[in-house]
């Protein structure tokens, strides 16, 4: 194949991958999408196979079939409640994919194309080369420490230390010096030099970020993994891989951007990071206000003789895997003539959208499942509220005090239905580490318990 | 005159940017999982650099680490496109 085709044939898998995206708009296009990536990404990997330069196979083919079986086995048991990690796990392979084969340009660059007439490297394929390993050396590394505390591996707690903020910089200005002396003279040693530096770079900037800002973090790794499969891209000159990691990058730029919005946080204050943990730490002001709890008979009678329940799933769901009972509750309620909808939180999971995957997969329909805007504004009229394993997301604080730490988040208005059932194993606050004033509403009922088997008990009540 | 190659790439990786943009927004929230998971599928296009790495006959450093960079984007491939498409199977309309 001629030059030109090849670089027609990218054009075409980058034409695919950005349809794969464009499919996602609706559930129903979504899967067409896929087979569009899918189709992409044979073209990209097949019109590169048949070129002149590639003339050993069994390396590849190896390659291909151990990296295959690997990742379409974990693809096929990866229980939902996991895909945080899953993906953070995927970014970190795509960071350490950037490295090494900025490494291969490194060893190689004649074969490579990025040599000038007397084997030097070109000066614009050293500062790509450099950005493209370095934000790859950050996303691998950045990525690994997100598994270890998305897996509980280590404690999802923010780890901050004195000076911290002045290490990172050190760092950092340490590593545009390296990148400097690289460009004037790329020795190998200051490739692997400002790897290094990166790669501490990214524990670095991970650790001090809590659990609950997780989400966050997952998109902006996600966003970093395109760049540097873009920095990559220009180095290789090829247009497929400039677009997808430009399409990539984007779009975890925005999820980090919606993830933000949806906390009414700074991206500033975020990877300055010390903000919550799994388990809140700060003293929050206990009360000894009364509180009305209730048993699962109790709730099943007022589900019963509702008209219309919005359910409001959090992370604690996921964690208590109460989902599938959670959907078999909502059937039963549904079998009775009562209107059963879901209300979703952008950060109600661990990711985004990891809430939604959570239902579509105990089989509730993605029609009854709201997001906050749409459905906000119906729970003025709306019998219950059904709060399961979500905390602040509810806390009706946020938008009436002031003085409140998470003053101005959004948050779903349950404290307007006429009556909130919520299920919670103590009064113990949210992440944020603060009371949360639904509990103590005259229209709250608390119900004590497991969530899964909460939502089981209640289930059985109903018949 | 001439224009250097690299201001073309920039002109595609700009372009590109803003397609994104607007493609990522239309995006509705309750796929942005599966969005996450087919971003990771189809950035590991980075596996053609790879190729470029491991396809000589030649032994050399460049083919080890074409041969590694080439197994990790194959997981992040078939595992990116496979729990996509299992994903995406789970999101059902109304039985009627």
């Amino acid at each position: 194949m001629s030059a030109n085709l090849t670089a027609l044939a990218y054009l075409a898998a980058a034409i695919l991958f950005i349809l794969a995206l464009r499919g996602l708009s609706s559930p129903e296009s979504a899967r067409r999408g896929n087979v569009f990536g899918i189709t992409g990404m044979l073209i990209a990997v097949g019109t590169t196979i048949i070129s002149p330069d590639i003339t050993s196979y069994a390396w590849i083919l190896g390659a291909l079939v151990i990296g295959g079986a690997v990742g379409t086995g974990i693809a096929l048991k990866i229980h939902m409640t996991a895909m945080p990690q899953l993906v953070a796990a995927f970014h970190s392979l795509v960071g350490m994919a950037a490295v090494l084969v900025a490494a291969a340009a490194m060893d190689s660059p004649a074969s490579y194309g990025i040599t000038d007439a007397e084997g030097h490297i070109h000066l614009a394929s050293r500062i790509e080369m450099a950005l493209g390993a370095i934000i790859g050396a950050i996303t691998f590394s950045g990525s690994v420490v997100a598994f270890t505390k998305l897996q509980g591996l280590v404690s999802g707690n923010p780890v901050t230390f004195l000076g911290q903020h002045l290490l990172n910089l050190v760092l950092a200005v340490a590593t545009v010096a390296l990148i400097v002396m690289f460009v004037r003279d790329p020795q190998i040693t200051y490739f692997w030099t400002f790897i290094a530096l990166a790669l501490v770079l990214g524990v670095l900037v991970i650790i001090p970020i809590g659990g609950a800002d997780m989400p966050v973090v997952i998109s902006m790794l996600n966003s970093y993994s395109g760049w540097a499969a873009a920095g990559i891209g220009f180095t290789l000159q090829n247009s497929a891989l400039i677009v997808t990691g430009a399409l990539v990058g984007s779009s975890g730029a925005i999820l980090s951007y919606i993830m933000v919005k949806a906390m009414n946080r700074s991206f500033i204050s975020v990877i300055l990071g010390g903000f919550g943990g799994d388990t809140a730490t700060s003293a929050a002001t206990k009360t000894d206000r009364p509180v009305k709890a209730g048993s699962a008979e109790d709730a099943a009678f007022i589900l019963k003789n509702a008209a219309s329940v919005i359910i409001v799933p959090g992370y604690g769901m996921a964690v208590a895997q109460a989902q599938h009972a959670l959907a078999e509750m909502a059937e039963k309620l549904k079998a009775t003539g009562v209107r059963v909808r879901y209300g979703i939180h952008p950060v109600a999971g661990r990711m985004p959208g990891h809430m939604n995957v959570l239902l579509a997969e105990a089989n509730v329909p993605y029609e009854e499942v709201a997001e906050l805007e749409e459905i906000n504004s119906d729970f003025s009229n709306t019998d219950v509220a059904f709060v399961i394993g979500a905390n602040d997301v509810t806390n009706p604080a946020a938008r009436d005090d002031p003085a409140s730490p998470i003053y101005g988040m959004p948050v779903l208005d349950v404290d307007k239905a006429r009556t909130v059932l919520f299920v919670k194993r103590s009064l113990s606050p949210g992440y944020a580490g603060i009371d949360n004033d639904l509990f103590y509403g005259d229209t709250t009922m608390m119900l004590f318990a497991d969530a899964k088997k909460m939502v089981q008990d209640i289930a059985s009540e109903l018949g | 005159m001439e224009v250097d190659p690299l201001v073309w790439e920039l002109t595609i990786f700009v372009l590109a940017i803003f397609v994104g943009y607007y493609v990522v927004w239309s995006v509705t929230p309750a796929l942005h999982t599966p969005l996450m998971s087919i971003t990771n599928a189809i950035s590991s296009v980075i596996v053609v650099g790879a190729l470029i790495a491991v396809g000589p006959e030649d032994f050399s450093a460049a083919k080890v680490f074409g041969f590694a960079a080439m197994v990790l984007a194959a997981v992040n491939i078939f595992g990116g496109f496979v729990v996509t498409h299992r994903i995406l199977g789970m999101f059902k309309k109304k039985a009627k």
